[in-house]
């Protein structure tokens, strides 16, 4: 941002599911390798993919929109099925499955790859507190900052993004 | 073409072929030639926007049977 020819991106996340964590990170590095300045806002469930340790998960409960290539075909979980004791960490596991087939990175490669890009990571420190969050429980080299820091970010970076 | 650096990005997908290029340029010099191997058909669009950006120079690209290749010239 201090090299007017430099463009620049910053990504508000707020989401931290096993699907939801992909699109932030997948534009950040690759913004990151085409010689964007990327700033990254973490906020609310977002504030998971953080973590030191992460453990994402996912349930299509309530997403109807949510189906798995089976056999040719795609098949989604009804509702009630998706409510039952043991369906978060079976539908995370066939995810897991079929990232890891179709050579897609995992988030924790692609969160690796963002921190040696030097994109910077803001994690909201109102939401810190709010979740009872430490510092220590999160990566390392992260700031914290609150609104009035991104806002700050976004007026000078050319894409401003919210996920 | 003879390129002075080959990736095997073959198998991966979006955007592990941009990242490992991304990688593997930085330790290239200018005017040298990264030749890249890739299966994913996302990959010819989105090298042309990675060259589009950062002004490193697509000079071929062609299939060899199921595998993309890409040549391009470090700026």
């Amino acid at each position: 941002m201090t090299d007017t020819e430099t463009k620049s991106m910053s990504i508000i996340v707020t989401k931290g599911t096993l699907d939801w964590g992909y699109p932030p990170f997948i534009l950040a590095t690759t913004a990151a390798a085409m010689g964007l300045e990327v700033t990254m806002f973490f906020t609310f469930y977002g504030l998971t993919l953080l973590k030191k340790k992460l453990d994402l998960k996912i349930n299509p409960l309530g997403n109807a929109a949510m189906e798995m290539p089976m056999g040719g075909m795609h098949m989604a979980m009804p509702n009630i099925v998706a409510a039952m004791p043991g369906a978060t960490a079976l539908t995370t596991t066939m995810m897991k499955d079929m990232l890891k087939k179709k050579g897609v990175a995992s988030i924790e490669e692609l969160r690796e790859m963002a921190v040696e890009a030097d994109v910077k990571i803001i994690a909201c420190q109102m939401t810190m507190d709010l979740f009872e969050y430490k510092k220590s429980d999160m990566i390392d080299g992260l700031e914290l900052g609150g609104a009035a820091t991104w806002v700050d970010a976004a007026t000078r970076c050319d894409i401003n993004l919210y996920i | 073409m003879m390129a002075d650096q080959v990736l095997d990005a073959k198998g991966l997908n979006c955007p592990l072929p941009i990242l490992r290029a991304k990688k593997a340029i930085k330790d290239m010099t200018a005017g040298q030639v990264l030749e890249i191997q890739a299966t994913d058909p996302g990959a010819v669009k989105d090298f042309e926007a990675f060259c589009r950006t950062t002004g490193n120079e697509m000079v071929d690209h062609h299939m060899d049977g199921g595998t993309y290749v890409f040549n391009i010239r470090v700026n």
